[in-house]
């Protein structure tokens, strides 16, 4: 008897193993039978803010061409850049320029822009409509120094408005984030009274809420009242959000519209390694607060079907994937731009 | 013939039992064993790692300065933890306010009050409760108790304004995500556990002593009073420890509602951090000597937990000892 039921355990143990081995031995053999197109994997992660346009994207692709399957996880420029270092994926999103400490070594990465967007500057004041911020009164405000709506900066600013007596909440990232970066950069550059200094992490005030990723900020905008935050226009736009009117370089009061984001990102200038900079840029119609957003590449790759494959998807993203920027609420690369970038890619990822 | 016949030893004695059930039961204790001394391994390998991981930044700070430090900016290298440590020791004990009397109410609806027959299914619906994963309470906090709770907070704090020592505690509520949330949500997660081990400690209450007291004419309150309560007096302590221990270490339920702030504020109302919900929301980005601090504050927990559990078992057995003092 004992022997008997020791066998039949035996068998089957024997050959549950087999069978799980033989599923594992298949792997993905493409059918490769029109020849164009690369197959494969690409993993992707990074930054959040251009997370709407990339799951866009990759949407398309997949009808472009079916067999080169990408994933995106949004999950902040910070941790993107840090998984890119590690090796962990084959290319990172990233709104914030890659730092010293970041774990990526110099000479081993390259920029390639794909999109901008307004970086909005949303709030939660319901009798309120049409606010309108000037670039100090914003410093103080996301500084903790105004901390009441009907402070007599933003009443200054808004002449014909009726301010109530709420308490201000700011919503900020709770996470690292290139959005915060790219916020807290444009506040240091354009106004003198901001103190807080430019980064991924900001020391915030007291009256401060925290929120994971711009869709937490955005929900955090949403349910209190009196708060006032900055999200890009896609979460914005999804949660139904009211957004303020800044001051541009100008002086001229500008929302965060897609032409406002071109406008800004016509004056930008482009440096060497394709980083720029259209925070605060000159410009009757430009909005101030435009964020500009960047794929990081490999300047090796291990695997030479992986580079193929990154390099097939970016060259789309840069020519037929920029049509789908507008409908998803970010502004497409200015055609100057964008062919640089497309060159950088071809030099960086040769055939 | 001899005067006393001594037993053979152990040794000497054959039993019978063929060779390899001795192996077996040799294998069995070595095995047992090894698993018994695996845990002490494995949680001596955790302190020892993290503790090391963290010394980088506790030497930063100080072990003084980096407990009770109350600046915490990754980007100037300074690290002071009292801002978590605090949120972390009110939100549990918000927690344990709410819970404790109502897991302790509910036990004893379910063995004193309630028809035999609905026993069950309470005791079933309430095991449910322990059952839901924390990041759907984590979801239900953030997106339907946020929202609908603010304004009670506000008229609350509405109402206790004249009262001075109240306003403090009690202040402006401008967003629904702050310490009294993050409480109210833990107390809902840990009254499972408490309630269950309250139950099993209420049925060890001898028939006798509770009849003992309705013969004195007592009334059911007073029975429960003065013959469930203290019998049970240890039990209640060590299953509200374990409601503290689980409330302590909760993380992602917290970190969706407690608002990220990190600065202190007696007003429960405020947003502020725990250190759980600060190492899940920094722990991403961090790189060098920021992830260093984020494990120290994971070291601060866990000596922390450690303690209270000590505490616990100290207060129970002075409990037990005074409890079985008095009825012997």
């Amino acid at each position: 008897m004992k022997l008997n039921r020791r066998a039949i355990f035996g068998t089957i143990t024997a050959s549950t193993l087999a069978f799980s081995l033989a599923a594992c031995g298949g792997g993905d053999d493409s059918a490769d039978g029109d020849g164009e197109g690369v197959s494969g994997e690409i993993t992707a992660s990074g930054a959040s803010f251009p997370d709407a346009f990339y799951a866009a994207a990759i949407d398309a692709y997949a009808d472009v061409n079916p067999d080169l399957v990408l994933t995106y996880n949004a999950v902040g420029s910070g941790t993107g850049k840090s998984e890119f270092g590690e090796g962990i994926n084959d290319f990172a999103g990233t709104d914030s320029l890659v730092g010293d400490d970041e774990g990526i070594e110099p000479g081993s990465y390259q920029y390639i822009p794909t999109v901008a967007a307004p970086i909005t500057v949303s709030y939660n004041l319901p009798e309120v409509e049409g606010l309108q911020l000037s670039q100090e009164t914003l410093a103080q405000v996301f500084q903790g120094d105004i901390t009441k709506w009907n402070d007599e900066a933003i009443a200054a600013d808004n002449p014909e408005a009726t301010l109530p007596d709420t308490d201000i909440t700011i919503a900020h990232r709770s996470d690292g984030s290139g959005t915060t970066s790219n916020f807290t950069t444009f506040l240091d550059e354009a106004t003198d009274s901001w103190t807080l200094g430019a980064g991924d992490t900001v020391e915030w005030p007291a009256n401060a809420v925290g929120g994971e990723k711009n869709t937490g900020v955005a929900q955090a905008i949403q349910d209190t009242e009196g708060a006032i935050g900055y999200v890009d226009l896609a979460d914005a736009n999804a949660s139904g959000l009211v957004t303020a009117s800044i001051e541009n370089a100008d002086g001229n009061f500008t929302q965060p519209t897609l032409e406002g984001t071109t406008a800004g990102l016509e004056g930008a200038v482009v440096n060497d390694d394709l980083s720029y900079n259209p925070l605060n840029a000159s410009g009757p119609d430009a909005y101030p607060i435009t964020a500009p957003t960047y794929i990081i590449i490999r300047t090796e790759y291990e695997d030479a079907n992986v580079a193929a494959g990154v390099k097939e998807f970016l060259t789309w993203l840069l020519t037929d994937g920029q049509d789908l920027a507008a409908e998803n609420d970010f502004a497409p690369l200015p055609d100057g731009l964008r062919q640089q970038a497309l060159d950088a890619l071809n030099e960086t990822i040769a055939d | 013939m001899t005067a006393t016949a001594t037993p053979p030893s152990p040794e000497d004695l054959d039993l019978g039992g063929d060779s390899r059930a001795r192996g077996a039961d040799r294998g069995f204790r070595g095995l047992v064993t090894f698993a018994g001394l695996t845990v002490l391994i494995v949680l001596g390998l955790i302190l020892v790692t993290t503790t090391l991981r963290a010394l980088p930044a506790i030497q930063e700070e100080g072990v003084v300065g980096f407990v009770t430090g109350t600046r915490w900016a990754p980007n100037d290298d300074v690290f002071g933890t009292f801002v978590m440590l605090y949120g972390t020791l009110v939100t549990s004990l918000i927690g344990m306010i709410i819970a404790v009397p109502v897991s302790i109410g509910i036990a004893l609806f379910v063995t004193e009050v309630a028809r035999r027959g609905a026993r069950k299914y309470i005791v079933t619906i309430i095991d449910l409760l322990a059952t839901v994963p924390s990041v759907v309470f984590g979801l239900v906090g953030v997106l339907v108790v946020v929202p609908a709770i603010t304004s009670s907070y506000q008229w609350f704090a509405d109402l206790v304004a004249p009262v001075p020592g109240l306003q403090s505690i009690f202040g402006a509520a401008n967003t629904g995500r702050n310490y009294f949330t993050a409480g109210l949500v833990l107390a809902v997660m840990i009254i499972p556990i408490i309630t269950s081990i309250s139950r099993e400690v209420f049925a060890t209450v001898p028939e006798t002593d509770k009849q003992a007291a309705y013969a004195l004419g007592a009334t059911r309150w007073e029975m429960i009073k003065g013959a469930m309560l203290p019998h049970s007096f240890g039990g209640l302590v060590g299953a509200s420890m374990l409601g503290l221990g689980r409330a302590m270490g909760e993380t992602i339920a917290v970190t969706l509602v407690i608002g990220g702030s990190f600065h202190i504020s007696a007003n429960l109302f405020a947003p502020g951090n725990t250190m759980a919900a600060a190492i899940a929301q920094q722990w991403g980005e961090s790189s060098g000597l920021h992830t260093d601090a984020l494990v120290g504050i994971g070291v601060i927990l866990f000596v922390i937990t450690v303690l209270i559990n000590f505490l616990a078992r100290w207060v129970v057995r002075r409990a037990e000892i005074k409890m079985k003092g008095a009825h012997s």
